[in-house]
């Protein structure tokens, strides 16, 4: 086989460890995860043997090969369509019978096929003997066993592969006996080879049992080759209806029933099943996992640790990762030219401001590592389906799934989640309504950027109520997630595709290190790669809203005279001080930024020792500025220092006013205002607008523009303080429609990305943009205009929505949305 | 009887699969088929989905989709 390429495919049902033979294989590190349906797209790498390259390709996981799901169509259409030179299909040793099923499946498509007899510890350790020799001859393919987690069986597997696809055929595939269908098999077989096209693309025998299947993609890849398609298909369901009628059975039940009873059959012959009766460790594990009181208490308990550490721990690793990104942000400031007296030059704002941005995101990476480690760990041990058993009942109620509980747990059931994680872990819902409602409701969990508003807002508004405020935000949220994803399952998603619940529970595996740490970088890359390259833009996007148009020449001159006043003052001061002529010109603006770089660096300096090697530094530096900064007992430097702290207040003032001005003025500004008209009604004032809209791309950023917006008028005011003296007019009521507004508010970018990831539709990202935005507003208004209406206080209207929505959310859960039959 | 109606510990044979259309194929995808025996082992904390052996394989599935399981208690 030199120099040739071999095309191997990897198919068997899930969970039966394709993708850890694909990394035993290729040395790639695949996404591996006791739960099935972990690998939903078709993977490809390669490896090479005796000079030739073999490609292979790990194929989803499927019970069967139908056209009823999105895995099964994959793995089908690459098996009739791509020509694989070999398949191997992996099967797990200790549950053959069942995984037969789809191998019959495979070879009625007349592919030369290894059997992978994988899990062989796991077999050995129940005690099944299988007679592999046996096997392979009933099936009539090699057999290959293999415990591949421990790269047992690799070389064997390797030289199997070879064998095969160079041509060495081990021996005749056994064919399935369908009994009283085969006469019908032989008439639609005889039909199809009348025509000739058929018989190129398909195996005839594989089309006709398809075609008695009614296998509704079967029939129109079928038909599309025949020349009278109507005639044909018309003469299949004839077909169909004959055996119903003569048999008293739907053909798609005989097919499938055969399948299992020859699967049977042959366990039987070649399978000693297990001699030790006793109830598998799993099992006796899961009566007290999945018990009626320990189960749901050691859910909780495992939601707790998950956030605990993560969010919690994972936050503590920020404080020594946060110097990093400092670190990054002042080297950007050291090398941008250097601000003016009253004006920064754009490129530094905008260099500072795009480091902020993407820093603000790159914080949450040790969060992120941590979160993604666990569930790789949850999902290795095979916990995940076990909580999807637990909770299915609550979700199903709401339209969404048992499958549903990892995204919420994620996105903050309670408090301090994050969306993007949790939209990515929504893969595996099989129920396409229940995943979509999932996708488009989990940005309304508390995340952990609403946080700083919610913490802010209750701060100053509810200062008496503090417990009872952040309780009643974090858990409306769940609430209000509830009851629109009923409302949407009922209403845009009502014609969605579901699929039933059934879930295998997949046997407690121990996890691996590799697997777990390599699964946990494999996702805190994707999210470096894909969000933030993106928030990037968007960053550019929200800056030039803020930015431009920037202040009139009017304005302009006006902040010069300013400047030039509070210079002049200051030179007027030290006039005669014998340091004033080593101020002059240019030596103005060189102190300015040396003093505040001392005052900088003083601020990080920890110690005596620390501030003494400082001094010296910035004492050789410039000898003369330094005794300005640090006068001592010198009396001339002394009055220059008190005249330059004057002046150096007056310049930071100078510049907050403008910033002030620039945000008023920009694009961004005046939408706000032009806004406020609509958004009154909720209590929302232009101010407050502007945050909320400068809060899109992330949400933490709705605190740093009130931050912008609210100027300290002392130093050290808090924002609290400047934002309750800002809005004299503001009451709980207008906090309380801001905070449910923010519940509410569309998810940030990175999120709607991972929503387009993951629906693959614009359509619904879009949607996932519009609908909160709505509602939102709707909520605000309802809150706030009617709060006013009624006279009620922000507290009792915060009991009458929460009561409300307590009531809808329990009726929500009354109204059927499923059909009652299936 | 159906199997929905049994409870956790009962054991019982497979006559029949009344589910058409995509629950019935998945069903029978997921090893379903008559003579097969099988055992409920549990419900879950809140009674539904249920949980059922086949062979040492475990399957979780609602009472809902049982429903269209015939089957006769051993
Ligand atoms: N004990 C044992 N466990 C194994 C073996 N091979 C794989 N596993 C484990 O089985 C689980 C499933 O493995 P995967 O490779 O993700 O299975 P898959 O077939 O790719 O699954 P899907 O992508 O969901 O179809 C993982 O927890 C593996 O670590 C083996 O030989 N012995
Ligand atoms: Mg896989």
């Amino acid at each position: 086989m030199k120099g040739e390429k071999t095309l191997v495919a990897l198919a068997g049902q899930p969970n039966s460890g394709k993708s850890t033979v694909f990394n035993a294989l290729t040395g790639a590190s695949q996404y591996v995860a006791n739960y099935p349906g972990v690998t939903v797209e078709k993977k490809t790498g390669s490896y090479k043997y005796d000079g030739g390259k073999v490609e292979v390709v790990d194929l989803p996981g499927t019970y069967s090969l139908t056209s009823y799901s999105l895995e099964e169509r994959v793995t089908r259409d690459f098996l009739l369509h791509e020509g694989p030179s070999v398949v191997v299909d992996v099967i797990d040793a200790s549950n053959i019978k069942r995984n037969l099923y789809l191998t019959f499946q495979l070879l009625e498509m007349e592919i030369p096929i290894i059997l992978d007899l994988n899990m062989m510890d796991v077999a050995d350790r129940r005690d099944i003997r299988i007679d592999t020799d046996k096997l392979g001859k009933k099936l009539g393919v090699s057999v290959v066993p293999t415990t591949i987690k421990k790269g047992k069986g690799k070389k064997e597997l390797v030289m199997s592969i070879a064998y095969l696809s160079g041509g060495g055929q081990a021996f005749q595939p056994s064919r399935i006996d369908y009994g009283t269908m085969e006469p019908f098999l032989r008439e639609i077989k005889d039909k199809l080879s009348e025509e000739k096209p058929i018989s190129e693309g398909y195996p005839l025998r594989w089309a006709a049992i398809k075609l008695m299947e009614g296998d509704s993609e079967a029939l129109k890849l079928i038909g599309k080759k025949r020349s009278n398609p109507e005639e044909f298909l018309e003469f299949v369901e004839n077909e169909r209806r004959r055996f119903e009628s003569e048999q008293n059975e739907a053909p798609e039940h005989h097919i499938a029933f055969s399948r299992q009873r020859t699967a049977d059959t042959i366990v039987r012959a070649c399978v000693k099943p297990k001699t030790k009766n006793e109830r598998p460790l799993s099992d006796r594990v899961d009566g007290f996992i999945c018990n009626k009181f320990l189960g749901p208490i050691f859910l909780v308990a495992v939601i707790y640790v998950l956030y605990y550490l993560s969010i919690v721990q994972g936050y503590n690793l920020t404080s020594y990762t946060w110097p990093l990104l400092a670190k990054i942000r002042s080297l950007t400031e050291s090398i941008m030219p250097e601000p003016g007296f009253i004006y920064e030059p754009l490129i530094r704002s905008f260099s500072l401001w795009f480091v902020d941005s993407i820093n603000a995101l790159l914080n949450y990476i040790p969060i992120f590592f941590i979160l993604f480690g666990l569930i790789a760990i949850l999902e290795d041990i095979g916990y995940m389906p076990r909580m999807a058993f637990i909770l299915d009942r609550i979700f199903s109620k709401f339209g969404l799934h048992g499958q549903s509980t990892l995204p919420m747990v994620l996105g903050g059931i309670y408090v301090g989640g994050c969306a993007v994680p949790a939209v990515m872990s929504t893969k595996g819902i099989p129920d396409e309504r229940s995943r979509l409602a999932t996708i488009l409701t989990i940005p309304m969990l508390n995340c952990l950027a609403k946080v700083p508003l919610y913490v802010l807002l209750i701060n100053i508004y509810y200062a008496q109520h503090k417990v009872l405020a952040m309780f009643f935000i974090s858990t409306i949220s769940l609430l209000i997630v509830l009851t629109v994803a009923k409302l949407l399952t009922l209403t845009v998603l009502k014609d969605k595709e579901t699929a039933p619940f059934i879930l295998e529970m997949p046997p407690y595996h121990l996890p691996t290190i590799r697997g777990v740490i390599g699964r946990a970088v494999e996702r805190v890359w994707l999210f470096i790669r894909k969000i933030i390259t993106i928030v990037a833009a968007i960053a550019v996007i929200i800056f030039a809203l803020l930015q431009f148009p920037g202040i009139s020449d009017d304005r302009n001159a006006y902040y010069n005279g300013e400047k030039e006043k509070a210079v002049g003052i200051f030179y007027k001061k030290i006039e005669g001080a014998s340091y004033a002529d080593r101020l002059q010109g240019e030596n103005l603006m060189a102190l300015v930024l040396y003093w505040d770089k001392y005052k900088k660096a003083k601020m990080m300096a920890k110690g005596k020792e620390a501030v003494k090697a400082l001094n010296n530094k910035f004492e050789e530096e410039n000898p003369v500025f330094f005794k300005i900064v640090q006068p001592k007992k010198d009396k001339a430097a002394k009055k220059v220092n008190k005249a330059f702290k004057k002046l150096f207040k007056e310049r930071r003032k100078l510049l907050r006013e403008i910033k002030k001005e620039k945000i008023d003025n920009s694009f961004l500004g005046r939408i706000g205002r032009y806004l406020e008209p609509a958004t009154q009604w909720a209590g929302f004032n232009w101010r407050v607008n502007v945050a909320l809209l400068s809060a899109f791309a992330a949400k933490e950023s709705s605190v740093a523009t009130l931050g912008a917006l609210y100027q300290q008028e002392e130093e050290g005011e808090t924002l609290e303080t400047r934002m309750e003296k800002g809005e004299s007019g503001f009451t709980p009521l207008h906090a309380l429609a801001l905070m449910l507004f923010m519940v509410l508010y569309p998810p940030c970018i990175a999120t709607t990305i991972m929503v387009k990831i993951q629906t693959g539709s614009i359509k619904w990202m879009l949607f996932s943009m519009f609908y909160p935005m709505v509602l939102g507003i709707f909520a605000a208004i309802l809150v706030f205009t009617g709060g006013s209406a009624l006279g009620l206080s922000g507290l009792e209207v915060m009991f009458v929505f929460y009561s409300l929505a307590l009531a809808i959310t329990v009726m929500m859960g009354f109204v059927k949305s499923r059909p009652e039959t299936i | 009887m159906t199997l929905d109606k049994l409870r956790p510990g009962n054991a019982c044979i497979v006559k029949r699969l009344t589910a058409i259309d995509k629950l019935g194929r998945r069903l029978m995808d997921m090893g379903f088929y008559p003579s097969l025996s099988l055992k409920v082992i549990r419900n879950a904390p809140l009674e539904d989905p249920m949980e059922v052996e086949m062979d040492g394989f475990f399957l979780s599935l609602r009472h809902e989709e049982a429903r269209f399981v015939e089957v006769e208690q051993k």
